[in-house]
């Protein structure tokens, strides 16, 4: 028995007919075609599909399809304006606050509620903030220098800085 | 910032924009029409017969393609999965297939195969496939596996025992009969599983009118894949392309030519059209190898002032079911367990079973991590054995810069390193005194600080051909191809697969400062087979020591003919040109000059060179260096004990550590992090645990502890740069450093920490229920 569902995705509008057991990540991936949002385990452990649901943080892996009816979804796809990077984007460019990039947008949507809820937090804040979200390559070093840069750059109200080129 | 300056360059990775925005290519991203999805149905038993499988009502299920079973593929495997002889000619072992026919040995084996044109169908119908077992028992402890009553995994190998081999140099029995001291103690090295977040996956492409097979996957070895795909599948090398895109990381978990690489390939070219598999978290636990799982017996024998003069070390590995690839590759361990240390006298003793449970092979450092934890407890159980301090233990018996190149107890040459002078370093930095001081202090108060070093050498940068192909039967050098295009720009193509390391970052940076090309217009290319002649691939901290220094030499072989063209060009004897800047011009008259933009425009300008030369600007170098490279370092762990809980908290983690020149210093470092974080999991959080009827009780992320942000402290990392003089750019390894000398700092802070309740050892991980209980073993009773 399949059912409609009607979201909107980075401002875009999506309506698909699907399994009312169909994950949101899956829709995401596999039917509004956004493969930056990744799946990482089975358990809602690791955090790589996190995406904001009517401004909530939450693990896409963890809500059906069909509850996300009628909300506004924003995927890692939905940061940049154009080919200038959100400030979290840019700081996890500027500080190495990644290796091979898989756990990323999940780590960086992760981050941008917890900024959104506290500004500026101290170290040990981001560090209990990002327990949902696991890395395995940078032992998280690099990406609290990340979300300490960014939270500087957004609390200044300075927007993303234009994406710098590699030299 | 100029060319020249290139190297030692903290420049931003090219990688990261596409990876930051999410459109990075991993394997499920590819898109792909036609796909069929691949789900595999695995043994649930540990050890059984298969009776019979019934694949009926899979087979009648919604949008079902296809249902093969190890019987209808087995005739297709031309040859069995690839072993290699890694250290231990000596060893038995079974032909392993990528899937049962008759018999299973692990949970989480292979059994059969549904296609079908959604994961979702393909998953439902997989669970109507009904298997029916006859169990046996199951072989789970090394020790009780090759007992004379323990049933037999492999009728061929006749025994559960691969190997058990003596690997012994100096004498030991005079050492022992030398010793003041002696200590005997079991080091257990706990098994762990990976966990890459990107688990495995793999699309295959097969073209069944043009015999074309591409493989896409999630793998560190594209080149080998490609090989034995070939070999395996019966389809000519030159109708095989494999290609690694973006890969969410490997750490030796995806080094391995897997069962489930050949099975997809082979249900294409059954069903010939593309063919999809993404493994699962819960399938990746137990179908992905496992790392570590050894057990390490060790007698010491010492001096009352420190001097360590022998060790007697029993190796036990657990192989798992099978042979795995690189499966006796941690053998290595043994035979570089000496480390920075002058020893008299090493009795080893390597002890390969098998058992019912996920094959193991290489995990982040391969028997390195295994080495460093032996011998660096070695030294701190001779510390509380003998009173000395144990940074005085450490310089007592390290190699003396002036020693290098040193020759080792096993005939290995370092080339070159001062491992007081790391040692030194992280104790001023960490200031030991005050430490101690401090330490004794809060002691009085019930707290229960502790502080544990490790100076560890690692070798890496695999390696040189002939020692390697000698001991691992593969011939292992580093592969280049620079190729300056028409309008000055260049690709470099790389042998080597990264999956995180920013070799396109850092391997431009590379060709820029010999060439003199700026780095935004160098393209690093890889992970394709495809695009270059052959490839070594990436693992054992190589990429830089053998793939990056073949970028340097190519690009010097292109400056050469650069140089050639110039002179001709210019009307000067090439003797007079000198190349500088990605600029040649004639010595001493700096306006007779000419870019190599212009030079290249020449090059596929045939008539405009010297008469005979080839047209074009390209170089390929295979790199085969003279030696191994040796990084080494010292990590300090400070830790507070919480006497409540037990549980450990990272106060401070300090490390110094020498991997030669720094190509980019912001990627060392950040190799460093993530390795010292692989490390401290080990120590303190890690296990797979079977349970009697091997069963992995740890079968997911929630039993499965990683580090999480919130349990790891910020790094404090320095480093010195001594160069290997064994490849042109200096370079050693760091891929795996961090993770090699972390757990024993950790460990050993552990130690430090409870010594006043008179604990020498503790097994990790060191939850906070065994330290708790190490505490309170007395009635909590103090010495």
């Amino acid at each position: 028995m399949r059912r409609r569902v009607a979201v909107t995705i980075n401002g875009a509008k999506h309506e698909h007919e699907v399994e009312p057991r169909l994950l949101l990540v899956e829709y995401i991936r596999d039917l509004a075609g956004l493969t930056g949002t990744h799946v990482g385990c089975d358990t809602s452990n690791c955090g790589a599909c996190t995406v904001e649901l009517d401004g909530h943080s939450v693990k896409s892996c963890t809500v059906f399809a069909v509850q996300a009816d009628g909300a506004e979804i924003t995927t890692i796809e939905g940061l940049a304006k154009g080919t200038t990077l959100h400030p979290l984007q840019q700081a996890f460019w500027d500080e190495h606050g990644l290796q091979c990039g898989f756990c990323t947008p999940g780590m960086i949507m992760a981050a941008k509620q917890l900024l959104e809820r506290n500004p500026n937090p101290t170290e040990r804040e981001i560090r209990l903030g990002l327990e949902g979200n696991l890395c395995r390559c940078t032992g998280y070093h690099n990406i609290v220098k990340s979300i300490q840069a960014a939270s500087k750059v957004m609390a200044a109200g300075a927007g993303a800085k234009a994406p710098a080129t590699v030299s | 910032m100029a060319v020249s300056q290139m190297i030692g360059a903290s420049i931003k990775r090219r990688e990261d924009p596409a990876l930051v925005t999410g459109t990075g290519t991993f394997v499920d991203d590819i898109p792909q029409t036609a796909v069929v999805h691949m789900a595999i149905v695995r043994s649930t038993e540990a050890h059984a017969r298969i009776l019979a499988i019934d694949t009926t009502r899979a087979k009648d299920a919604d949008g079902v393609v296809a249902v093969f079973t190890g019987k209808d593929l087995k005739a297709e495997f031309g040859a069995p999965l690839p072993v290699t002889v890694t250290f231990v000619p000596e060893k038995k072992y079974p032909s392993y297939y990528p899937i049962a026919v008759d018999r299973v040995r692990f949970v989480g084996e292979p059994v059969a195969l549904v296609l079908a044109s959604s994961k979702a169908a393909a998953e439902d119908a997989a669970e109507r496939i009904e298997v029916r077992y006859e169990s046996l028992p199951p072989v789970l402890d090394m020790e009780k596996a090759i007992s004379k009553d323990a049933p037999v995994l492999h009728d061929d190998v006749g025994s559960n025992l691969s190997y058990d081999v003596k690997r012994s140099v100096g004498d030991i029995d005079a050492a022992f009969k030398e010793a003041e001291v002696t200590i005997k103690q079991r080091l257990m090295q706990q098994r762990l599983i990976p966990i890459a977040v990107e688990t495995r996956g793999v699309l295959a492409d097969f073209k069944p009118f043009t015999g074309k097979l591409t493989i896409w996957s999630s793998t560190q070895i594209p080149h080998f894949v490609k090989v034995f795909a070939a070999v395996i599948l019966g389809i000519p090398e030159n109708n095989v392309r494999v290609v690694a895109r973006d890969v969410g990381g490997g750490f030796g978990s995806k080094i391995r030519v897997y069962p489930e690489e050949i099975l997809t390939a082979l249900a294409s070219r059954r069903v010939g059209r593309p063919v999809k598999w993404i493994e699962g978290r819960s399938e990746n636990v137990k179908a992905t190898h496992h790392g570590r799982d050894q057990i390490w017996d060790v007698e010491i024998a010492a001096k009352k002032d420190g001097t360590v003069l022998g060790v007697r070390a029993t190796q036990w590995l657990n192989l798992g079911a099978y042979c795995s690839q690189f499966g006796t590759f941690m053998t290595l361990g043994l035979l570089v367990a000496p480390g920075p240390y002058k020893l008299k006298a090493f009795d080893g003793r390597l002890i390969g079973v098998f058992t019912n449970t996920t094959p193991t092979d290489a995990y982040r450092g391969a028997g390195r991590p295994e080495a460093t934890f032996l011998i660096e407890r070695v030294m701190d159980l001779v510390a509380a054995e003998t009173g000395v301090d144990p940074a005085d233990v450490r310089r007592k018996n390290f190699v003396k810069a002036s020693e290098q190149p040193f020759t080792s107890l096993f005939g290995f040459t370092y080339d070159s390193g001062d491992y007081q002078m790391t040692l030194d370093r992280t104790l001023e930095l960490v200031d030991y005194k005050a430490f101690r001081r401090e330490q004794a202090e809060k002691r009085k108060q019930g707290k229960y600080l502790g502080i544990g070093l490790s100076t560890y050498l690692e070798i890496c940068g695999l390696g040189p051909a002939a020692p390697t192909q000698a001991n691992t039967g593969v011939s292992l050098w580093g592969m280049s191809v620079v190729n300056v295009h028409f309008t000055g720009k260049a690709t470099v193509i790389i042998g080597s697969s990264p999956h995180g390391q920013g070799h396109e970052t850092t391997f431009a940076q590379v060709a820029s400062s010999a060439l003199g090309i700026p780095v935004a217009d160098i393209d690093v290319q890889h992970g394709d087979t495809a695009i270059g002649p052959m490839g070594m691939d990436t693992y054992g901290s190589r990429s830089t020591a053998l793939d990056g220094s073949a970028v340097h030499v190519s690009s010097m072989k292109v400056v050469e003919k650069a140089k050639k063209i110039a002179a001709h060009l210019l009307e000067a004897a090439e003797a007079d040109v000198v190349y500088e800047g990605g600029k040649a011009f004639v010595k001493g008259t700096p306006s007779k000059s000419i870019t190599i933009q212009e030079i290249a425009g020449a090059a596929f300008q045939t008539n405009r060179l010297p008469a005979g030369m080839e047209g074009g600007l390209e170089a390929t170098t295979f790199f085969d260096p003279p030696n191994f490279v040796w990084p080494f370092g010292a990590h300090a762990a400070i830790v507070e004990i919480d006497p409540e809980t037990g549980a450990t908290q990272i106060v401070r983690y300090v490390a110094v550590d020498d991997c030669g020149t720094r190509i980019n210093p912001m990627v060392v470092d950040g190799q460093l992090h993530g390795g010292i974080a692989q490390g401290i999991g080990q120590a303190l959080f890690e296990e797979a645990v079977y349970d009697e009827n091997g069963q992995l009780r740890t079968g997911s992320l929630v039993d499965y502890l990683i580090p999480t942000a919130a349990d790891l402290p910020a790094f404090e990392l320095e480093a010195t740069e001594t160069p290997s003089p064994s490849n042109p750019l200096g370079v050693k390894g760091i891929g795996e450093a961090g993770t090699i000398a972390s757990s024993p700092a950790i460990i050993n802070a552990i130690v430090d920490a409870l010594a006043p309740f008179g604990v020498k050892d503790i097994t990790m991980p060191a939850t906070p229920q065994k330290v708790w209980q190490l505490m309170h073993r007395n009635g909590g009773a103090k010495q």
